[in-house]
């Protein structure tokens, strides 16, 4: 079902955790559909070079598999060519995914996108070409989960 | 532990050796088809005879009430469609329930299409439907009554008999799909007013592609499969020989072993269960703690999701399934869990662990160290159980 570099990166995930003070942290997907990632940013801020990148994430294989990639293609950019990170090169830097698990590279990228939109708001500054992420999980979030 | 750990009997079982021993002759010393002339047919034929009375025994039916099919789901689409067409005169209403297979929910959707109405009841959080609200549903136009005997998911067996008894009350057909209950729980169609009763081979260590339908005498349904004379003219195709013979050769030993199996099964199925419960944090079951299926057990655990834990279990030899949407190819997780009132992102770490008589204890408590560890890790990379934590500190 999923390529040994998907089977790597969710058995030995990269990056995993959080990092406290961070420069951006970005959360996107909802519970319901059964993904949701979180992406946390450490930027430098004289060169704009993202220092640090931490995810988590709650999903299937592919949605870990790709938080990790995303994590490691994001890793010594400067926050510029970080957008350039898309879910494209997220799929191929894992040698593909099945077509049902695509919308999980879609959710890294816009998990990035959502940290780099939080850096940019805390700091008031504009990335040209970073909108506002839509799928961002403090929109329209569900109720909170049940205790039982 | 090195062997590969099968806890996923729901899904399908493994073919009991003897039982395929059984079967061997009729692939190739014995290839004739039962509805020729000639000797060697009078042998195959007596045997499908032979494997109709067999199974007939075992549901307290009689022989002439037992109908080879192609598998569970064509007994479903056979006995819902059939009744449909058969008694259409009667009335178009149709009661079913939210949590039935789909084969039995795809089936009546396709109906509603055809102008048939169709009352899907409600279950309650342990998978049960009310009596009270099947009673009150019932219409004049009301022709079947198809509640499955025992869920495939979470494994709640419902109550039979009593349904049967409000069907005959009123005059109703009742079929169940007992694709996940025969030869694995007592059944017997006279005492609980079964009308109608689908099986599936596979699922009790017979064969794969082979099932039965049972239909009382007197249910007028007709053909679904229209061709040759076979089964009485109501199901057509050429017998699947070994097939049948090695369903009704798998019935006869589960029957036999019935009550020893389900008394095994039980105990090791309470005991995984009463250890997650315990050793696991944040964790329900799915299901009626004590009207359940011997081999069934479904847990959820909270901020995980099912396909995660599926892979990692896997990679520790241990084949199991989830209710979660990712393992589904759909963005929704299991109707079934959700039937119950599961919220979604709950549904989504689901997992079922279906036993069979094979399993031991050891293997249990190889199952409940990989998942303390597996569960513990996967709630380390959720941002669910991070925002938990962060708000219960």
């Amino acid at each position: 079902m999923y390529s040994e570099k998907v089977m790597d990166h969710f058995t030995n995930p990269r990056n995993v955790g959080e990092i406290e003070n961070a420069s951006g942290v970005g959360t996107v997907g909802n519970a319901k559909c059964g993904d949701i990632m979180r992406i946390y940013l450490d930027i430098d801020e004289e060169t704009k070079v993202i220092k640090d990148c931490k995810f988590k994430t709650f999903g299937c294989g592919a949605a870990v598999a790709t938080s990790s990639m995303a994590t490691e293609l994001v890793m010594g950019k400067t926050i510029y060519e970080a957008l350039e990170v898309t879910n494209k090169a997220v799929m191929e830097a894992l040698d593909g995914l099945p077509p049902v698990k695509i919308h999980c590279s879609l959710l890294a990228e816009e998990a990035i996108h959502a940290a780099l939109w939080d850096y940019a708001e805390k700091n008031g500054i504009v990335i040209d070409g970073l909108s506002k992420p839509k799928n961002d999980i403090h929109e329209g979030e569900e109720e909170e989960d049940e205790e039982y | 532990m090195n062997k590969l750990i099968y806890l996923d009997n729901a899904a399908t079982t493994k073919l009991d050796a003897d039982v395929f021993e059984v079967m061997k002759p009729y692939f190739i010393e014995n290839f004739s088809n039962p509805s020729s002339v000639y000797d060697i047919a009078q042998h195959s034929k007596a045997a499908v005879e032979d494997a109709r009375e067999q199974i007939a025994n075992i549901l307290g039916a009689r022989t002439n009430e037992i109908y080879f099919t192609g598998g569970g789901s064509e007994s479903d689409n056979w006995a819902i469609k059939g009744t449909a067409e058969a008694y259409k005169t009667k009335g178009n209403h149709i009661i079913t329930s939210k949590l039935e297979h789909h084969a039995v929910l795809h089936t009546c959707q396709y109906l509603e299409k055809q102008g048939f109405e169709v009352t899907y009841l409600d279950v309650d959080a342990d998978g049960k439907i009310s009596l009270e609200e099947l009673e009150a549903a019932i219409k004049p136009e009301t022709i079947l009554i198809s509640i499955m005997f025992a869920n495939n998911e979470i494994g709640t067996i419902q109550p039979i008999k009593e349904i049967g008894a409000i069907a005959k009350k009123h005059g109703v057909l009742f079929h169940t799909d007992a694709v996940q209950a025969f030869a694995h729980v007592p059944i017997d169609v006279q005492e609980m007013n079964i009308d109608m009763l689908s099986a599936s081979g596979h699922k009790f260590n017979g064969p794969k592609g082979i099932g039965f339908m049972y239909i009382r005498k007197g249910v007028k349904i007709g053909s679904f499969i229209h061709g040759g004379a076979q089964e009485r003219s109501r199901r057509a195709g050429t017998h699947n020989v070994p097939g049948i013979v090695g369903m009704a050769a798998a019935a006869r030993l589960a029957a036999d072993a019935m009550d020893e199996r389900i008394k095994q099964e039980c105990e090791l199925r309470d005991y995984l269960i009463d250890r997650i419960l315990t050793e696991i944090p944040y964790v329900r079951l799915n299901g009626h703690r004590t009207d359940r299926l011997p081999n069934n057990a479904n847990f959820s655990f909270q901020f995980i999701e099912g396909e995660s834990l599926l892979i990692m279990l896997d990679q520790r030899g241990i084949c199991a399934s989830s209710g979660s949407a990712c393992t589904s190819g759909s963005l929704d997780p299991s109707h079934v869990l959700l039937a119950i009132g599961l919220p979604h992102e709950i549904a989504h770490g689901s997992l079922r662990l279906t036993l069979s008589h094979e399993n031991t204890k050891e293997e249990m408590d190889y199952v409940v160290e990989q998942l303390k560890f597996i569960v513990d890790r996967l709630r380390s990379m959720s941002p669910l159980y991070e925002d938990f934590v962060k708000k219960n500190s």
